[in-house]
């Protein structure tokens, strides 16, 4: 749990600020698609005041500081995503269709190695966008999970079947 | 062009059987995995496919479409959430339930 203090020093508030006004220059760039001057000094405006109210948000959220390294394993791991997700809406939809309505549901746990909170964050959602499992809640290094085929019920078994292909690539971005 | 047409339209299936998927599912919680995934790539191609179509939007939908897959699971994973703690029965057929000492109130802890 975070508790709230405003105690960050002034190197962590300007990268912090830079990094979030950077990110809402380039997303309204992208939204407006046209470039035109008169709307991206609008945007420059509007990105500014917006991260001067929210970075100490955006610095709680405690983002691990960008290398080439990260950044490469961050993209890899957004394809790795998409062909899951992909798998698992073939796999639900077709189980869908099936009359006879193949489902063999159950609630298991499962352990993250994973400390920050962001990170966790991440491989909740992750799980909850792939093959038939959804995450219900988490407490401290557990996560409860609703899995519609289930395969294994011991915590390692189901670690390993449902958390492994993420939390690989999750450990070398956020630590 | 035509294949922004393709794309929309195999968004659609997948957003139908979503919809099927919640008529035909026994319980809350099956209900949301079927509400979850289908949805999330039907949502995707027919907002995508959109931009497709007409090329000067493409980079708008690919935007409305990345945060339609970041906040779709944040849905429904409150709603399962709010479904544990209130103690929604699961289907019969379930095959473990591990969800002792999970799913309680943070309100009343304190």
């Amino acid at each position: 749990m975070h508790k709230k203090d405003n105690n960050y020093s002034g190197k962590d508030r300007i990268e912090g600020f830079l990094w979030l006004f950077f990110f809402l220059v380039t997303l309204w760039l992208l939204l407006t698609s046209t470039f035109n001057y008169q709307e991206f000094l609008v945007g420059i405006v509007i990105s500014f005041i917006i991260a001067i109210v929210t970075h100490e948000s955006y610095i709680q959220l405690g983002f691990p500081p960008i290398t080439l390294k990260r950044f490469g394993f961050l993209i890899l791991y957004i394809f790795i995503l998409f062909w899951e997700i992909i798998k698992a809406n073939l796999d639900v939809a077709s189980r869908i269709i099936r009359p006879s309505l193949p489902i063999n549901p159950g609630v298991v746990i499962i352990k993250t190695q994973l400390k920050s909170d962001i990170a966790k964050t991440i491989l909740a959602n992750s799980i909850t966008l792939t093959p038939g499992t959804f995450t219900l809640d988490i407490e401290e290094d557990r996560l409860l999970i609703h899995w519609i085929d289930v395969k294994a019920t011991a915590i390692e078994e189901t670690t390993e079947i449902i958390g492994k292909r993420f939390e690989k690539y999750l450990k070398v971005i956020f630590q | 062009m035509t294949w922004g047409w393709w794309v929309t339209g195999f968004g659609v299936i997948f957003l139908f059987l979503g919809s099927l998927g919640i008529y035909r599912m026994p319980d809350v919680y099956n209900r949301l995995q079927a509400g979850t995934k289908c949805t999330t790539l039907g949502a995707f191609c027919t907002i995508i496919g959109v931009g497709i179509i007409e090329p000067t939007w493409f980079w708008t939908t690919l935007i409305i479409a990345v945060f339609v897959l970041v906040t779709n699971p944040i849905s429904s994973h409150a709603l399962g959430r709010a479904s544990c703690i209130s103690s929604v029965p699961l289907c019969e057929g379930t095959k473990v339930d591990q969800s002792k000492g999970f799913c309680r109130s943070k309100d009343n802890d304190t």
